[in-house]
């Protein structure tokens, strides 16, 4: 079971509390009406899914009922951080060698 | 019409009436009835909202407000999100609505079954659902949180060392009181 | 003594403890503290169990958790049967009843043992290879003749009486391992003043300390500082010393999941749980878990009487039992000797130490030599005499030559120890090959982790000591804690556990045709192995699934190192080249009970239950489960069957009345001055000049444009709407909701708050709808003109607040009565005791879903599946023309949402009235089609109507609304249903009734 930090509890909690929600930074269109088929695919149906570095939304819906964003690693399943909604995405670099392979980390 | 004031008033029957379990180090009660308030403002109502229900409601996460007098507290769950309590059953729809700052208040006093978890044991008796840390550190006299316990979500609120205030939604209090009762056996 | 084989003077139990209990129905006599193997040794019963696959009889090979050999049954009663427990770990209590496993008809006789002599047939992978054809004899045949055969316990029949508890725990450091090194990191940890727990699996804290008789901590004995350690632990404030409580699962964060056997050693359980579940979230873990000995791979190396060199020395020093008269020594290292010195000193025979090592030194090997012992270097043992009890064992050279026997009644052996590594790896943790010492080391820690003592490679228990000292002080410090930490303890004498060889001993070799055991419990040998990389198996992973190696409920504690080297031998490569296989939770069987704990009978799920529930008990109501709600399916009066009671049930609501408890609707609470806007984008429909007072049925989409959920809303206020949704919805509606609100729709200014328990609604549907409630209504006015269908009002019913909708899901003129939740039992009694003087009767869930039916009213979820938009299901009037948004406006724009040709939901009249359709069965156009036929739709809904004098049904048809007065064919297995594609609308089809 994860642990992770609410951004708006300013702890860390069990997962039991959250439910994940999706890729982040998938803006809904101001003028959905007028999308392209194309760009209507593109928001509602595709999706990065990446190995590694994962942008994703989670809700603490056990908890205080935000939808708030997170960094994880899908190898790992490490978080980097967590971050309120409308946050600003946090760039992938900052996090690309923050993977835990030292020795005892005591 | 005409004979509807002639007639008694419907009888209020409380969900978990008649139950109660008390166990060598810890009791697992029903709460009275009282009643609740689900608030939400923003951060620029608040004082507003607090002057007009007489309670400072809090804050800071995990946090709750006493009332200085009476019954009345107020339960940080969110932060747009309060439960407002009040032991008296006050009208506190009423109450809010004094407050001219723009906020939403809606009456959940049937909403929520309150379940009183007391004794020395209290602590372990929650811990056997709770997944968060309720050590007095971790979770301090006055702390509450809406969180989980078994399959079912609570709001949990520590009214002392040894004294849980459990609130729970009415369909799942059922549930929520068994299983205390039966973690209480194991403390 | 209680049992031949105790030894006055030896062990650390006392005399005075005497327990009886059974094995096989043989009355024996053991000690408090006794295991189940130490007091059956002490009785000189050697031969315990059957194997898994050749039923060759089997011994007791260790004195732990990693047991492969010695597992059965212990029987309290009928209901409490628990297979497959470990002799070594099962603690003997007054009356126990074990039972051997895997034979028939007797332990000592066994037929299935005939498989030992077909074993040719069972060699490595014979399943797959095997019983290939005819393929349809597996079931009836091949499947349960193996299943007969080859096996471990048997399940008990009967529901699990006893009862399992649960327990999160929480603190800065976890110990997993209560030796020596655990002891003393738990000690440091706790000095600094964080909260520690410290588990182990045995009864007592201690580790190796129960069998190393030479360690002395800190001026004492082993095993007494390591008792002393313990209870200093235990009665500090931010200890907790969990014994009999195996770590079996490490994830992510820290996360240690521990099942503590709370009751299994009592006679009399009384109150307490059986086992109780820890879930521990730990800032730092320090494993202590030690290392495992392993046995030498030689002929018949299973035969009882074998064991490893540590057991016999546990059961010696720990338990005062000697494990024979006579015994014989096999070793590949150090430690083996040292068991054959303590056995010496306590007056047993060593028939010799046969050491595969030329030239053996060091102390141990001189005080063997002191003390008379016979020790034969460069020599193996190529196999033994004896088949339920070893008698012998031939020694050879190791490098061939002439071979003498020996007699013996037990023989002991080591080849190495193997850290136990099992924990870290379960972290994702990667080990390490050690070339000098020919292991694999805990390496890089993903988590917040560290190893200390024999786990981490650390084999002197002096610097095993030092280096958990210092971690236990360290991870104290790491999580912020500043108090002081006491020195490591002293060490002052103890044994080394270095050396050792893994894999086939001499004699074992790739010519040799011999049983050599590798993994004891799925009987795999030193030959199958090798099989396995002959027939193809390159990497270990393929090796071990092939051979089973290690896959048994023992996990190959003591065989995959062994396994590993042999594959590697045969692939001509290094171990590090061929690599060890993953271990994964758990380190030891885990019961089902530990694993559900509380979750059992009224615990599983929570039952969720209106207000009125006891109202529908009492008038015997058959219930429905919806989701977890419980709700009145129909009345049956005395005499009805179903289908009787939902015909009168339907035609009395559209004769007089009925009342239908609807509390299990969602509902939610939209509030503030952007109430009408956000509703404007969460429905399809137009709201902003929804007049406070009025209702609308609201349609919600998903963006992709398919319908998500549907309910009747009333506007209480400018700035407050009322908004019902399923019963199946309600929490991913509001969920939904929120998203946009939060995520996409920030800047309205809009709350919503769940209702749905707030409120106990009783509809009342019906002509006499009115009559029935208005006694009781109090400020509102009921007039048809004041009060028209689609409206809500506030007022009191029954003296109680009420939120009262006229609003219809039957097609009849209808209320809703809302009052607060604990009201809703008194005031349904009321209006019943009103609608019983008016003919009307309480209707349940199957009545109102034919009512609807038959006025073509959809149910979302069952008329539609994620696949269907409004236009499909006849809503497209729900939709807003003018609105520019609303989440779906651009999902129904896409091309294949407007094709032509889509499933649209229609009425079907089948020819013949009484036929009533099956939901679900797929519809064609043409019955006489060869198979597979094209299906053009299928049926949602039917039921038979009373009302209508004939059967209804809905479905969703292909270019449906086109097609309207065509025949298509439902075909089934006796033929094809002929049925009329019509109007979903089955009763008063102008809508008349809801008026007035």
């Amino acid at each position: 079971m994860l642990l992770i930090h609410c951004p708006y509890c300013e702890e860390e909690r069990a997962e039991l509390e959250f439910r994940h929600a999706g890729e982040a930074h998938v803006a809904r269109p101001a003028e959905i009406s007028a999308e392209s088929d194309e760009a209507f695919e593109g928001y509602f149906f595709i999706r990065t899914n990446p190995r590694g570095i994962a942008y994703e939304r989670w809700r603490h819906i056990h908890g205080c009922g935000r939808f708030f964003n997170a960094v994880r690693d899908t190898v790992s399943d490490r978080f980097f951080t967590t971050y309120k909604a409308g946050g600003k995405k946090p760039d992938a670099a900052k996090f690309a060698g923050a993977a835990t392979d030292g020795k005892d980390k005591g | 019409m005409a004979d509807a004031a002639s007639k008694e008033p419907a009888v209020r029957r409380e969900r978990l009436a008649g139950l109660s379990t008390t166990r060598e180090h810890v009791s697992v009660t029903p709460g009275p009835p009282a009643a609740r308030l689900a608030l939400r403002a923003g951060e620029d109502a608040l004082n507003s909202v607090s002057r007009a229900l007489g309670v400072s409601v809090p804050r800071k996460p995990k946090t709750s407000a006493r009332a200085k007098s009476g019954g009345r507290v107020a339960l940080w769950l969110g932060p747009d999100e309060w439960l407002v309590i009040d032991d008296d059953g006050a009208d506190l729809p009423a109450a809010a609505g004094r407050a001219k700052a723009l906020h939403s208040a809606v009456d959940v006093s049937h909403r929520n079954v309150a379940i009183l978890v007391a004794g020395e044991g209290a602590e372990a008796c929650l811990a056997a659902g709770c997944p968060q840390d309720l050590s007095l550190a971790a979770f301090p006299v006055g702390a509450c949180s809406r969180t989980v316990l078994g399959k079912v979500e609570i709001v949990l609120w520590r009214t002392g060392e040894q004294t849980f205030h459990v609130e729970v939604w009415r369909s799942f209090a059922e549930y929520a009181y068994a299983f205390l009762a039966e973690a209480a056996r194991d403390v | 003594m209680v049992g031949a084989n105790r030894i006055a003077g030896s062990g650390r139990l006392s005399a005075a403890g005497r327990l009886a209990f059974s094995f096989d129905g043989r009355p024996y006599q053991g000690l408090e503290g006794d295991t189940l193997a130490s007091a059956l040794l002490a009785n000189d019963v050697h031969l315990v169990g059957r194997s898994f696959k050749y039923h060759r009889p089997r011994g007791i090979l260790s004195a732990g958790a990693e047991e492969p050999n010695a597992l059965v049954g212990v029987h309290r009663d009928a209901a409490r049967r628990t297979p497959n427990v470990r002799a070594t770990v099962q603690e003997v209590y007054d009356g126990l009843a074990a039972v051997s496993q895997n034979r028939w008809p007797s332990l000592a006789f066994d037929v299935g043992a005939v498989n030992d002599l077909f074993s040719p047939f069972f060699s490595a992978g014979f399943y797959y290879k095997t019983f290939m054809w005819p393929k349809a004899a597996w079931a009836a045949l091949y499947e349960p003749g193996i299943r007969a055969a080859a096996g471990l316990g048997v399940a008990p029949d009967q529901p699990d009486p006893d009862r399992y508890a649960a327990r999160y725990a929480h603190c800065e450091v976890l110990v997993v391992g209560g030796g020596a090194a655990g002891l003393a990191a738990a000690l440091a940890a706790a000095e600094t003043g964080v909260r520690v727990i410290l588990c182990d699996e045995q009864a007592a804290s201690g580790g190796a300390m129960r069998f190393e008789s030479g360690a002395r901590i800190d001026g004492e004995e082993g095993w007494n500082w390591a008792q002393k350690a313990a209870a200093r632990l235990a009665g500090m404030d931010n200890v907790r010393v969990l014994t009999r409580t195996t770590a079996f699962g490490y994830y992510a964060q820290n996360f240690v999941a521990l099942a503590e056997r709370v009751s299994d050693h009592l006679a009399d359980p009384a109150d307490r749980p059986r086992e109780r579940l820890w879930q521990v979230r730990a800032k730092r873990v320090v494993l202590a878990t030690g290392a495992i000995e392993r046995h030498m791979v030689f002929a018949d190396n299973d035969r009882p009487g074998i064991m490893l060199a540590s057991a016999a020395r546990t059961y010696l020093n720990h338990y005062g039992v000697c494990v024979g008269r006579n015994v014989g020594v096999y070793a590949g290292n150090d430690s083996a000797y040292a068991a054959a010195i303590d056995l010496k000193r306590a007056g047993v025979a060593i028939a010799a130490i046969v050491d595969l090592r030329e030239k053996p030194k060091g102390a141990l090997y001189e005080e063997a030599r002191g003390l008379g012992i016979d020790v034969l270097p460069g020599r193996a043992v190529t196999g033994v005499g004896g088949r339920t009890r070893v008698s012998s064992m031939t020694v050879a050279p190791r490098t061939g030559g002439p071979s003498r026997r020996i007699a013996i009644d037990a023989l002991l052996t080591s080849s190495g120890w193997t850290p136990s590594v099992h924990l870290y790896s379960q972290s994702r943790g990667k080990v390490a090959f050690d070339p000098a010492s020919q292991r694999f080391l805990p390496d890089t820690y993903p988590q917040h982790c560290v190893s200390v003592g024999a786990c981490n490679g650390t084999d002197d228990l002096a610097a095993a000591l030092k280096e958990a000292a210092a971690a236990g002080e360290r991870v104290g410090r790491a999580v912020g804690a500043k108090g002081k930490t006491a020195k490591a303890p002293a060490v002052e004498t103890s044994e080394g556990w270095a050396g050792g060889m893994p894999g086939a001993a001499p004699g074992a070799g790739a010519e040799a045709a011999v049983k050599a055991f590798v993994d004891f419990q799925n009987d795999v040998t030193a030959k199958d192995i090798r099989q396995a990389v002959r027939e193809g198996m390159r990497s270990i992973e393929h090796v071990k699934r092939f051979t089973t190696n290690g896959m048994a409920t023992d996990q190959g504690k003591t065989s995959n190192l062994h396994g590993l080297a042999i594959a590697a031998e045969a692939l001509g490569k290094e171990m590090p080249e061929v690599g060890l296989t993953t271990f994964r939770p758990p380190y030891t069987p885990v019961t089902f009970g530990a694993i559900v704990n509380q979750a059992r009978g009224a615990l599983f799920d929570p039952t969720r239950k209106t207000a009125m529930h006891r109202w529908h008990e009492k008038q015997r109501a058959v219930f429905e489960d919806v989701g977890q709600w419980k709700r009145p399916w129909y009345y049956p009066r005395p005499g009805e069957d179903m289908h009787e009671a939902v015909n009168r049930e339907c035609a009395t609501v559209r004769r007089t009345a009925g009342l239908f408890d609807a509390s299990t609707l969602g509902k939610i609470e939209v509030v503030g001055p952007d109430a009408a806007a956000f509703m404007e984008l969460l429905y399809t429909n137009p709201w902003q000049k929804l007049e406070p007072g009025r209702c609308r049925y609201g349609v919600m989409l998903r963006e992709d444009g398919f319908v998500y959920d549907d309910g009747v809303v009333g506007r209480l206020a400018p700035d407050r709407f009322h908004v019902t949704t399923t019963t199946g919805g309600a929490a991913r509606v509001l969920n939904h909701m929120e998203d946009y609100l939060q995520t996409e729709f920030p800047q309205l200014k809009v709350w919503l708050t769940s209702v749905s328990e707030q409120w106990a609604v009783i509809a009342v549907q019906g002509p006499r709808s009115r009559d029935i409630i208005a006694p009781f209504v109090e400020g509102v006015d009921l007039d048809a003109a004041a009060m028209p269908h689609m409206s809500v009002r506030e007022g009191r019913v029954c003296g109680v607040p009420a939120r009262l909708f006229r609003m219809s899901f039957s097609g009849e003129r209808g209320f809703e009565v809302n009052v607060p939740a604990d009201y809703g039992e008194a005031v349904w009694e009321a209006l019943w005791a009103e609608a019983e003087k008016h003919g009307a009767c309480a209707y349940g869930t199957e009545t109102m879903h034919v009512l609807r039916a038959e006025k073509g009213f959809i149910i979302v979820g069952q008329d539609t599946d994620g696949t269907v938009t409004p236009d499909d299901a006849g809503l497209a009037w729900a939709i807003g023309k003018k609105k520019t948004d609303f989440v779906g406006i651009r999902g129904l724009k896409r091309p294949d949402l407007m094709a032509a040709g889509r499933k649209q939901l229609v009425g079907l009249r089948t020819r013949d009235p009484n036929i009533v359709l099956e939901e679900g069965a797929q519809i064609v156009a043409d019955p006489n089609q060869t198979v597979p036929m094209t299906m053009i739709g299928h049926v949602t809904s039917s039921y038979w109507s009373q009302n209508c004098g004939r059967s209804i049904a809905l479905a969703l048809i292909a270019g449906g609304r086109e097609r309207i007065g065509e025949t298509v064919y439902v075909p089934m297995p006796d033929g094809a249903i002929e049925a009329e594609i019509g109007s979903t609308v089955f009763f008063d089809e102008q809508g008349e009734r809801v008026h007035g």
